[in-house]
């Protein structure tokens, strides 16, 4: 996870790219320090320049995630890929 | 059935004659079952007119009174018989099962088979009426079978009972919380009644599921037919509205309660991020207004039914 999280704050900075969309679909658990880890993720990224879109959380997930107190605030969410790269056009498009 | 049985069984009863009686119980039953097989249409005529008399099972007609009552007497002397309880109780789910959509209540269940017992009991004081030691020793065996297949009976036809109360429970659940689509990615939960731990968590599967199948963009939560709710259930509505949001859908909640509301706030959850609208009606326009759909009216109506 650690790993991943650099990776991707130096990506954003060699690919000066604007938008990150992480898709969870995959998962069948996340646990308390997956999802910190997503929120810590979204906001270096945001640091960098860059917003986060997180999707494709199952029912199971998002009710667990909920239940446990855990908040991923910084990242803004979407149903699916399609839906997740929709909200970040519309995110960068309202930027200069 | 019953026919072979008597035939069998009919030499330790003449050999009972003898007054030879064993003191052992095991021995008394076959011969009580002897006894009750060989007058088996007489009392079972006696246990029908006393059915008849007690006014029971009269959502029953006469015929199916009889064949019945027939099946269950042979039921009845079989598991005095044999003991086995266990068939006895799948014959007696199978009863309750064809009986109960009948209207046949559970008293009546219980006082028929509590009249058998008494009948049988009466035949047996006849018989043995000569000969008190005797009769004492057949009410041993006889009385503790009696009362466990009574015992039985009601049991499982309570059972059965409660398993179609527990399948209607189920279905009013599943029906309790439809998850409707209006428009396209946008969906309408209409909460009526009373909002239990139970269906507060059904709702938020449903809801959860619902977002996902239908692609849902919008939620409308309406609680106008919800009169109050505990602060469980509060907690539970917000953390549903959380999970939504995670699952990309925003939700409205329209027609809160001055009771649930005053219940929100004092639970002292962060509510900045709930979107609450007054009724149904600005909760769909809201909705609409952030799908990007705009309903426009035409300047000539549709003519209305009536009119036409």
């Amino acid at each position: 996870m650690r790993r991943f999280q650099q990776a991707l704050v130096e990506r954003i900075g060699t690919d000066r790219c604007r938008g990150v969309i992480i898709d969870v679909a995959a998962l069948d658990v996340l646990d308390s320090y997956g999802a910190h880890t997503l929120g810590t993720l979204g906001e270096m990224a945001r640091l960098r320049g860059a917003e986060t879109v997180i999707v494709g959380v199952s029912p199971e997930i998002a009710f667990t995630m909920v239940r446990l107190g855990m908040s991923i605030a910084h990242v803004h969410t979407a149903l699916d890929l399609e839906q997740g790269l929709q909200v970040l056009a519309e995110l960068t498009s309202s930027r200069p | 059935m019953a026919d072979t049985g008597e035939g069998q069984l009919i030499g330790p009863q003449s050999h009972q004659d003898d007054d030879s009686w064993v003191d052992d119980d095991k021995q008394l039953l076959p011969e009580l079952v002897a006894h009750l097989r060989k007058h088996r249409t007489q009392l079972r005529q006696e246990w029908v007119q006393r059915i008849e008399l007690e006014r029971l099972l009269s959502a029953m007609t006469p015929q199916e009174v009889h064949s019945e009552t027939t099946s269950v007497y042979d039921n009845y002397v079989e598991v005095l018989e044999t003991g086995n309880v266990e068939a006895l109780r799948s014959y007696a789910r199978d009863l309750s099962e064809r009986i109960i959509p009948r209207g046949v209540e559970t008293h009546e269940v219980v006082g028929i088979v509590l009249l058998l017992r008494d009948v049988l009991a009466r035949s047996l004081f006849q018989k043995y009426a000569s000969d008190l030691t005797m009769l004492d020793h057949v009410l041993d065996a006889y009385e503790p079978s009696a009362n466990r297949i009574a015992n039985t009976v009601a049991v499982s036809f309570v059972d059965e009972r409660e398993r179609v109360i527990r399948q209607q429970q189920d279905a009013i659940r599943e029906l309790s919380t439809p998850v409707l689509q209006v428009r396209e990615r946008l969906l309408i939960l209409p909460i009526i009644g009373v909002l239990d731990a139970e269906r507060a968590r059904q709702l938020t599967e449903q809801l959860l599921a619902g977002i996902r199948t239908h692609r849902a963009k919008v939620v409308v939560i309406d609680t106008t037919g919800v009169p109050d709710v505990d602060a469980s259930v509060a907690n539970h509505l917000v953390q549903t509205v959380d999970a939504s949001r995670l699952m990309g859908a925003s939700v409205i909640i329209t027609g809160l309660s001055s009771k649930i509301a005053q219940t929100l706030v004092t639970i002292g959850v962060d509510l900045s991020k709930m979107h609450t609208i007054g009724d149904l009606q600005g909760g769909i326009e809201e909705a609409e207004r952030l799908l990007g759909f705009t309903v426009i009216r035409r300047s000539d109506p549709a003519p209305v039914l009536e009119e036409g």
